[in-house]
């Protein structure tokens, strides 16, 4: 019942989204499992690989929507709660090593071996168990963006100060994750990863299925959005952020509307970072820095900030772009974002879903109206 | 004529000379010959000979015959040096130092010594280096000798604290003294007027010598006494340390300043986030590779001066590119300040690898001009000249930018638009060309910053990348539009992260400092000095 809610609460682009989404998490796992390799259907494992990172890519870009395109909370560390989810996946797989590890210890992954370490740092323990670190995937990330979101807020810091503030703290932890006594693998990360859940992170069975979870989040985020902004909730929230003073004057929260879509959009890109970490298979602390949360913004940016269909675009059309470019043309690829950066900005502030209403409005007096 | 004469007098004051240097030579050679001669006996008074001729050649002859590697070669009586090289010797000539092709044990006589004349052989080199004609060898004979101090040198020192003229010296040589004293078995009265001059000296081998003295003490009250000036030493070193931490602090200060002072401009009156301002940065430190580069090749006699001819140029390329930059992307951007904040992030990543593309991306090379290099000692702090040179330079644009901004009409303009911009605008400023100037100003400002940061961080492509977050953190931690915020941010942040060092390490401290400010923007949102008035919504 409350699916035919949330379903009849979308449009029909949304709709068509989810389906999409949904279509391409279910068939290409399909293809790849069900025939053969010499088929000319055959998804290769690579190709689940890839499809299942620029799924989880596009689960990060929804995440900055929601709080950029419809709170105008521009957020330049996002990548750091993405990290931070992946970081508890990462540390749910080093337990699973077990004693298969290099150094052959059953409790301690390699590099505490490597490093010294006599015991498990407390940090670890629980660890071992799926369900602690799926509750620990979703908790570590909303904790940080309350803890930072509750003191930014209330004293109404906001704009590029407020982007500036994410930015130091991804930056900060980027530091902090580097350092080799943080008992996190310092700046090799985690890696070698084996099973997950009894399975072999190796197989393209796995990869299959997590292909098709990366799907299934995304479009579930996909929903839980569309409810968000669809609601009355949703409706202040877009008032927030074109007008901010005007809503706290007539009596609203402003803090407490801003903070709870700020957590909720922490614990995706938490969620979408712990299903990046085992398709790609290493985590470390590079994954924080700034210009990593700078691209995931510009994947909405790109796509069209202030609709939920455009972070996906972008994120697929981005990350497409940087994977042919970064193994074609090595060198074209920073130029290529860079300008893409300004040429966004300057001439497409809808992104590519606002293109047919620029378009159209090219011949009316009508300005586009941008969210900043 | 009178050339003439001046030729003549020339050419026998040059005759003078050279003989003077082969009577000297002459002289050195018949010395080192009586080393070869006769008994035991005999050789001690030629050592003690050699060692009071002040010879510079006179120690190593010294510590060649001490090692026994001092030879007479048979075929033409010459004395040389002989060291092991393969199964052959590698010869020297004694007098000259210079080689003397190669030969073997059988052709060479070595010249003998015994344990006596090795004991005085080593006192004589101790001397003879505390003697020696070059006050820097005779300074770290001294040093040396403090820090390994050795009863058998007392004498040798006491001849050179009397024969010294160079009141510093002289100090080493009495503190070097105090040293030997202390582990020779002096009285005691003695040995309390040592601990005292050690205790004066008041650095770190000061306090080495001053521990090795407490656990080597017999009476109880020279043991006190050394506990006592320990003590003293080390609150005074913990005085210095505090001291050495403000100059760092200071120094990574005005670092920061240099970085941050465009920004302030350009985000203070513009209210634009220049992403792409560390880039700035960057191309006035790659300017200054250039200029260095041209002058290597070309002008090697003007290389002292190729900052200075740097700082212009790196001005004039970071200003222009800052005009373009505001000309071209900026000026559509007004009023969608988080859109520029994007599009400078992207014109970064097409300025830093156009740089990687053309310059490589490996670290470039900057060298020093001499008044950078060096260093001199201010009580136990040691200060480089780079560094102080960049906190000169920081404060003098610093005073430079104020009197732009209050005393010439384009700082008028400027001060106008930040505070009322429609108002500036309906009183005929042209606020486009104040914009775009403004814009050239601060990135000119780092480019500035570039040249100084070229003399001691690596000259990369990511150079930029490193400064924009702590620049922004000084910016926003000293009030937005407001110059003396800023030089009070940087030197704060400065000082704080140097503290902060030592006790949580490098990085750590750095991610307090970044807590620290994320917190203290919760307190204060506008900064330290906040602006007032109708700007600031």
């Amino acid at each position: 019942m409350i699916t035919r809610f949330l379903w009849q609460g979308m449009g029909p682009s949304l709709r068509a989204a989810v389906l999409f989404v949904l279509a391409i998490g279910i068939v290409l796992p399909l293809l790849n499992q069900l025939l053969p390799a010499g088929s000319a259907l055959y998804v290769p494992a690579w190709v689940l690989q890839l499809i299942g990172k620029y799924l989880c890519f596009a689960s990060l870009a929804l995440a900055v929507d929601l709080v950029w395109g419809f709170c105008g909370i521009l957020t330049l560390g996002h990548a750091a709660f993405f990290a931070l989810g992946g970081y508890c996946m990462g540390m749910y797989l080093m337990r699973q090593i077990g004693s298969r590890g290099q150094y052959g210890n059953p409790l301690l992954p390699d590099f505490m071996v490597f490093l010294n370490y006599k015991g498990l740092p407390w940090f670890w323990h629980g660890f071992d168990q799926f369900w602690f670190a799926a509750i620990m995937i979703v908790v570590v990330p909303s904790v940080l963006a309350l803890a930072l979101g509750w003191f930014a807020f209330r004293s109404r810091v906001t704009g590029v100060y407020l982007s500036i503030i994410t930015q130091a703290m991804t930056f900060a932890l980027m530091l902090a994750f580097f350092r080799n006594d943080m008992g996190l693998g310092g700046n090799n990360g985690m890696t070698d990863f084996k099973d997950i859940l009894g399975f072999s992170v190796q197989s393209d069975a796995t990869r299959a299925t997590l292909c098709f979870a990366s799907a299934l989040a995304l479009a579930i985020f996909l929903v839980i959005a569309a409810a968000v902004v669809g609601s009355r909730f949703g409706k202040a929230l877009t008032a927030v952020r074109d007008a901010e003073s005007r809503m706290r004057f007539l009596g609203y929260r402003v803090e407490g509307y801003k903070l709870f879509v700020f957590v909720l959009s922490a614990a995706m890109a938490g969620i979408a970072g712990a299903l990046y970490v085992p398709q790609v298979g290493i985590i470390n602390p590079s994954e924080f820095s700034p210009g990593n949360s700078i691209e995931a913004v510009l994947w909405v940016a790109v796509g069209g900030r202030g609709t939920l269909v455009g972070p996906i675009i972008g994120a697929f059309a981005v990350n497409f772009g940087k994977t042919y470019l970064t193994g074609a043309l090595p060198e074209v690829w920073l130029f290529a974002l860079g300008a893409l950066f300004i040429a966004v900005t300057l001439f497409l502030p809808r992104g590519i879903v606002g293109l047919w209403s620029q378009f159209r409005s090219r011949g009316t007096a009508r300005k586009v109206k941008v969210p900043a | 004529m009178f050339f003439l004469r001046l030729l003549a007098g020339v050419s026998s004051a040059l005759a003078a000379v050279v003989i003077a240097a082969t009577a000297c030579a002459a002289d050195l050679s018949t010395l080192v010959a009586n080393l070869t001669t006769g008994g035991f006996g005999d050789r001690e008074t030629a050592i003690g000979a050699l060692a009071a001729s002040g010879e510079a050649r006179a120690a190593p002859i010294l510590e060649a015959l001490g090692a026994g590697q001092l030879y007479l070669r048979k075929a033409d009586n010459v004395v040389v040096i002989g060291k092991p090289d393969g199964n052959q010797l590698a010869l020297t000539e004694a007098v000259s130092g210079k080689p003397a092709g190669t030969g073997s044990e059988a052709e060479l006589d070595r010249v003998r010594v015994n344990n006596r004349l090795r004991g005085v052989i080593e006192a004589a080199v101790g001397s003879l280096t505390l003697m020696s004609t070059d006050p820097r060898v005779r300074r770290e004979a001294a040093d040396s000798l403090f820090k390994r101090p050795d009863p058998a040198a007392l004498a040798a020192l006491d001849a050179a604290i009397a024969a010294e003229k160079d009141a510093r010296i002289k100090v080493a040589f009495q503190e070097a003294r105090a040293a030997v004293v202390l582990v020779s078995d002096a009285p005691k009265q003695q040995k309390l007027e040592a601990l005292e001059v050690v205790r004066d000296r008041g650095n770190r081998d000061a306090l080495s010598v001053l521990q090795a003295a407490i656990n080597s003490a017999a009476d109880p009250e020279v043991k006190a006494a050394a506990n006592a000036a320990a003590a003293s030493v080390r609150q005074s070193l913990a005085g210095w340390e505090a001291a050495q931490n403000v100059w760092y602090g200071i120094s990574l200060g005005s670092v920061l300043l240099l970085a941050a002072i465009g920004l302030a401009i350009t985000f203070g009156t513009m209210g634009v986030i220049n992403m792409a301002h560390g880039e700035m940065v960057m191309l006035g430190a790659y300017t200054t590779f250039v200029v260095q580069d041209i002058i290597r090749t070309s002008f090697p006699h003007l290389f002292d001066a190729s900052l200075l001819i740097a700082l212009p140029l790196a001005f004039v390329v970071a200003g222009l590119v800052g005009i373009a930059i505001e000309r071209g992307i900026i000026r559509f951007l007004y009023g969608r300040p988080l859109d520029t904040l994007l599009a400078t992030w992207g014109l970064s990543l097409v300025l830093q690898q156009a740089v990687r593309s053309i310059f490589g991306p490996s670290n470039r090379e900057v060298g020093a001009p001499s008044f950078m290099s060096g260093a001199f000692q201010v009580g136990q702090i040691t200060v480089t000249y780079g560094r102080l040179w960049i906190v000169v330079f920081s404060l003098l644009v610093f005073v430079t930018l104020i009197l732009v901004l209050r005393k010439t009409p384009l700082g008028l303009y400027m001060r106008a638009v930040t505070q009322n911009r429609p108002m500036a605008s309906a009183m005929g400023i042209r606020t486009p060309r104040v914009d775009a100037l403004t814009f050239g100003l601060g990135s000119g400002i780092a480019g500035l910053a570039g040249v100084a940061l070229s003399q001691i961080d690596n000259v990369s492509p990511n150079l930029g990348q490193g400064y924009i977050i702590d620049s922004f953190m000084v910016v926003v931690f000293g009030g937005v539009g407001n110059l003396f915020g800023t030089l009070v941010g940087a030197t704060a942040l400065g000082i704080v992260n140097k503290f902060l060092e030592p006790y949580a390490g490098a990085v750590l401290g750095k991610i307090l400092v970044l807590v620290f400010i994320i917190l203290f923007i919760q307190r204060r949102p506008r900064g330290l000095f906040a602006l007032k008035g109708r700007s600031v919504e």
